[in-house]
């Protein structure tokens, strides 16, 4: 394991500047230990010689004394439902198994724009739909901290963007690009160990990721500590022309205070009784609790609320869910790109073929139910009423968040993230897709529903040596504070999201 | 299928005990036209007509994964300006929905339209209705909904390669989808509306309302009933091409109609196609399942917001209704009033001249150039010469390539008495064949001089008195009509050059039995 791996983005760039370490020498090492993770599974493509063309310009840029940004030179992971130009983006599906995108996504411009190192992209559920990286065309993806690698004894690494996840915490990037639509970043963030933040929806541009549900997809970011994640999110984020759902309102760079100069005395901590639910494991409640106390003892002000919708949740996110995608998977015909059926005797048979065979049963699930609950009969029982149940849990926010009287008021929301550790992947599969996604979304969901930002720290091991994590949620657009608590926590706790490798240990 | 065997049920009775009762046709229209824009609605692609197959064409018009429509500024204006023109509601907020349904040219599955909250509702077009051989008469109809949506790309078949081919060129147009009322009864009704409607959308450069090029698309639903009764079970025709096809699409669906029913048929409601070549309407093959279209609002674009307070102006995020109002140029009506009170002229004049805007460009260039012309003079040239001549080749007046220059001149020769009304017909056709020539080149070259000089007129007169014995006796009898005859004999001798004035009097003059 190398050194270099336990410092943070801002270390790592410095030693660029001083000539310590060099961006190609730092892209070469992570793609050579990105081969020896393969076990993982954590990419479904490496990309090595735009890596390295990446790393060598990043190089000449230090030795001119010209960095173009706190990330230039930084390695990252792109998640396959990211379109990136001239590199396949597959969303791990059969159905665009040889799409080559011709464009990237506002994310990836950004992010080479800024000087990063794209390394690969990342497995995923097909289609994002899923909440443990097992339903990929390029098979599961490993959680790191499993005990045994072997059959069905590993962990998974929770979903839908697993590999990225599972990249980030195996130190084969420093940060990674994810999506989040119920919890798909903050879910496999939660099991791997690292932070995994969901922004405020429209602060970071959706051109170019491929949709699940696009009033609830966020661009999500992995790194192994918070100011990482802001490091990453200071450079993708911001209005973009070509998502006309992102914010208007400029972005302003976040500026985390030192841990030392952050004052919890104003800050006002919500634990929402409702997440306190059936399936929570003893370990989970135990450290939401301890954090809990932690955060009063330095001076937050704690106090239980209420967001009295939270159950209802599951149901919306659900109905919502497979309508856009039987929406958004219409345009997979076989036509313009995608899969295609041999069979050309008329346009519906080659359609149907190539929908059939292009797609996994969870994606077909999906497509049949969302298009019964979009027929015109079902539309107002379902959909309208969805979108009227959506409206009463966003509200639940607001009230704690906006409530005009003082007293009710409260910054920041602090829940679990997930209910246990990383399940066993032999447990997780024996469930349907509708029950692992029903669980394991319980708690990260409503704040896709909300358009809330939400952050996933790891808190400590559990019993079996596995990575428990918590949520924290803000206001919408209130980075600024929910990062800061995140970042305070972060120093209390002293989670090492590298302590699973005995290699790492052996060369502190 | 159910609907049509009970109303027939319920209607038999009646036709047999009762007295006949009167056959009632009903027509309403759904416009599509295509709003002139450089680029497409939700994309930065191109907008040519004609342009090499699949070559304007944005990823997001191909529904490459990951893409999402941006929304445009431009053709929201033109919508806008269009719902006022034409009397709508413009809605404080609109939105957009996906409407579903597989076809080949349609990449993305769905096409983007406005179903719940639509740009603009509750207009309404008052337009004239020219019958030829009838009179005059205006007449409205309400418009419900003016919606923005995409256009679909195009499937073209290869029967002999059995091979579909798809072109996205025109996928993803921006198009203004015009609902109207079923308030219209005939077949010239609807080509009426329809002209009025070009008109309007050309004054305000909205629509190209090119039929040949598919810029404007004219569906027409049509039903029949008898007085007193509900509406009738109605068709749809589609692909009608020309104003001219509107109104002979609709008539013979009318025809088709009354006698499937006085046949004791029923009418189904389907899709017909015009067929132009052999003037019918025919039922399309396609099986005519029911479609459910399981609209949903499309997550991507966020609801369409616009400022109607009187006096605000556009900012980079809000349209200004109010501001756009005032771009609205003088619309066709207000055209035929202020004709009707500047010029003094009759509605019928006023009608023809605004539905020709090259004529009524041509008439007010040359009224304003040539002051000491009687208007009638103009207007009548204009429509009597000018138009007829069109008519008679079958083409429209923009085509015919004469300027308005040399219609002055020849105004000005007639005007002079230079020439004559035949010669001032015959400049026109060479004007028409030979565009670069001048008048008075003409004039000479083709001797088109109008003979005025006494003794040559005299002269004339004589040789057609001596040639038309009969017609003579007859004036002199006091038929004074067979003056005619012998001065359409001096017209023959002179190859219709004298002038006519001139010759009657002289006619009036040689043949007066003083004079003898």
């Amino acid at each position: 394991m190398r050194r270099h791996l336990q410092w943070s983005i801002k270390q790592l760039t410095a030693s660029y500047s001083d000539g310590q370490l060099s961006p190609r020498r730092v892209t070469e090492e992570a793609l050579q230990d990105a081969l020896r993770w393969k076990t993982l599974n954590a990419f479904v493509r490496l990309t090595p010689e735009q890596a390295a063309k990446q790393a060598q310009e990043s190089e000449q840029r230090y030795k001119q004394g010209q960095p173009t940004s706190d990330i230039d030179g930084v390695t990252i992971a792109i998640k396959d439902n990211f379109c990136t130009k001239d590199v396949h983006t597959t969303c791990a599906s059969r159905m665009l198994q040889d799409f080559v995108p011709p464009y990237d996504a506002t994310v990836c411009s950004r992010l080479k724009q800024a000087g990063a190192v794209v390394l690969g992209k990342t497995n995923m559920d097909q289609f994002a739909m899923g909440a443990g990286t097992v339903d990929s065309l390029y098979g599961p993806t490993k959680n790191i901290w499993s005990e045994d690698f072997d059959k069905d004894r590993w962990r998974i690494a929770g979903g839908s963007s697993g590999g990225s996840a599972s990249a980030v915490a195996a130190g084969l990037c420093y940060a990674a690009i994810g999506s989040d639509t119920g919890g798909s970043t903050r879910n496999p963030a939660s099991y791997c160990g690292v932070v995994g933040l969901k922004p405020t929806y429209g602060l970071v541009s959706r051109h170019g990721l491929i949709p699940l549900v696009n009033s609830m997809d966020v661009p999500g970011i992995f790194a192994r500590s918070v100011s990482d994640c802001v490091a990453v999110l200071n450079t993708v984020a911001g209005q973009d022309q070509l998502d006309s759902t992102t914010i208007r309102k400029p972005f302003t760079r976040l500026n985390l205070p030192e841990v030392g100069q952050i004052d919890l005395s104003t800050v006002r901590i919500g634990i929402p009784k409702e997440y306190h639910c059936h399936g929570l494991s003893a370990e989970v409640l135990e450290t939401w609790s301890k954090v809990a106390d932690l955060l009063e003892c330095s001076g937050a002000s704690v106090r239980q609320v209420s967001l009295p919708n939270t159950a209802s949740s599951i149901f919306v996110y659900s109905i919502l869910n497979q309508c856009e995608v039987a929406s958004n998977m219409a345009r997979y015909d076989g036509i313009e790109y995608g899969h295609r059926a041999s069979n050309e005797r008329s346009t519906e048979q080659l359609y149907a073929l190539s929908r059939a065979e292009g797609f996994n049963e969870v994606v077909k699930t999906r497509i049949l139910t969302g298009n019964f609950l979009l027929l015109k009969k079902n539309y107002d029982h379902y959909f309208e009423k969805a979108l009227r149940v959506r409206r009463l849990i966003a509200e639940d926010f607001a009230k704690v968040f906006d409530s005009s009287a003082q007293e009710e008021r409260v910054d920041i929301l602090l829940t679990p993230t997930t209910l246990t550790e990383a399940p066993l992947y032999k447990d997780f599969a024996s469930l349907t897709n509708r029950d692992q996604c029903a669980v394991q979304d319980f708690c990260t969901q409503p704040a896709n529903m909300a358009g809330i930002p939400a952050v996933s720290i790891p808190i400590r091991l559990s019993r079996a040596g596995l990575p428990l994590s918590l949520q924290l949620m803000s206001n919408s657009l209130n980075e600024q504070l929910l990062l800061t608590v995140a970042r305070w926590i972060e120093a209390q706790v002293e989670f090492d999201s590298l302590e699973h490798t005995q290699e790492y240990k052996a060369s502190l | 299928m159910h609907y049509s065997i009970i109303r027939r049920l319920a209607t038999q009775p009646k036709l047999a005990n009762a007295p006949k009762k009167k056959w009632k046709s009903v027509v309403g229209l759904e416009v599509h036209a295509q709003i002139a824009s450089a680029s497409k609605l939700f994309s930065g692609s191109g907008t040519s007509f004609g342009a090499p197959l699949n070559s304007s064409v944005a990823y997001f018009d191909a529904s490459i994964p990951g893409t999402l429509p941006v929304l445009n500024r431009k053709c929201v204006e033109s919508g806008i300006k269009t719902s006022l023109a034409l009397g709508c509601r413009v809605n404080e907020v609109s939105m957009f929905d996906r409407k579903h349904y597989f076809y080949a040219d349609l990449p993305n599955g769905y096409q983007i339209t406005q179903q719940r909250a639509a740009l603009a509702n509750d207009g309404k077009m008052t337009f004239p209705v020219i019958t030829p051989g009838k009179k005059v008469y205006y007449k409205t109809a309400k418009l419900l909904q003016l919606q923005l949506e995409q256009d679909s790309g195009k499937s073209l078949h290869d029967d002999y390669l059995k091979r579909s081919l798809v072109d996205l060129n025109r996928a993803g147009l921006p198009l203004m989808e015009l609902v109207f009322a079923p308030d219209l009864e005939t077949g010239e009704e609807a080509a009426s509306l329809v002209k009025e409607l070009i008109l309007i959308l050309r004054r305000l450069q909205t629509c190209s309302c090119k039929m040949e090029e598919g810029a404007l698309r004219v569906d027409a639903n049509i039903s029949i009933h008898q007085e007193g009764d509900p509406l009738g079970v109605r068709t749809e025709v589609k692909n009608i091409g020309s104003v001219r096809s509107i109104s002979q699409a609709i008539t013979y669906e009318i025809n088709r109609q009354l006698e499937t029913v006085t046949n004791g048929g029923v009418i189904t409601n389907e899709t017909r196609n015009w067929d132009a070549e052999n003037r019918r309407t025919v039922a399309m093959r396609d099986k005519e399942v029911l479609q459910d279209y399981r609209f949903m609002p499309e997550p991507n674009l966020p609801p369409l917001h616009v400022n109607l307070k009187p006096g605000s102006i556009s900012t980079e995020d809000l349209l200004s209704v109010a501001a756009l109002s005032e771009e609205i140029p003088e619309l066709p009506e207000d055209t035929r009033q202020r004709l009707l009170e500047q010029y003094n002229l009759n509605a019928e004049t006023a009608i023809i001249l605004v539905n020709e805007p090259i004529l009524l460009d041509h008439f007010l260039s040359i009224t304003r150039s040539l002051t000491e012309l009687p208007k009638r003079v103009i207007y009548n040239f204009l429509i009597n010469d000018l138009l007829t001549y069109c008519n008679k080749l079958n083409i429209d007046v923009e085509d015919c390539s004469i300027k308005a220059n040399d219609l002055k001149d020849i105004l000005i020769s007639l005007h002079d008495e230079l020439i004559n009304l035949q010669a001032a017909r015959q400049l026109i056709e060479l004007l028409h064949k030979n565009p670069e020539a001048k008048v008075n080149e003409l004039i000479e070259l083709h001797n088109l001089q109008q003979i005025c000089s006494p003794d040559e007129i005299e002269n004339l007169c004589q040789l057609a008195i001596a040639n038309q014995a009969k017609a003579v006796q007859q004036y002199q009898k006091g038929k004074t009509k067979s003056l005619f005859a012998i001065a359409g004999e001096v017209a023959k001798l002179s190859s219709q050059k004298a002038n006519m004035k001139l010759v009657v009097q002289c006619l009036e003059k040689l043949l007066k039995p003083t004079n003898k």
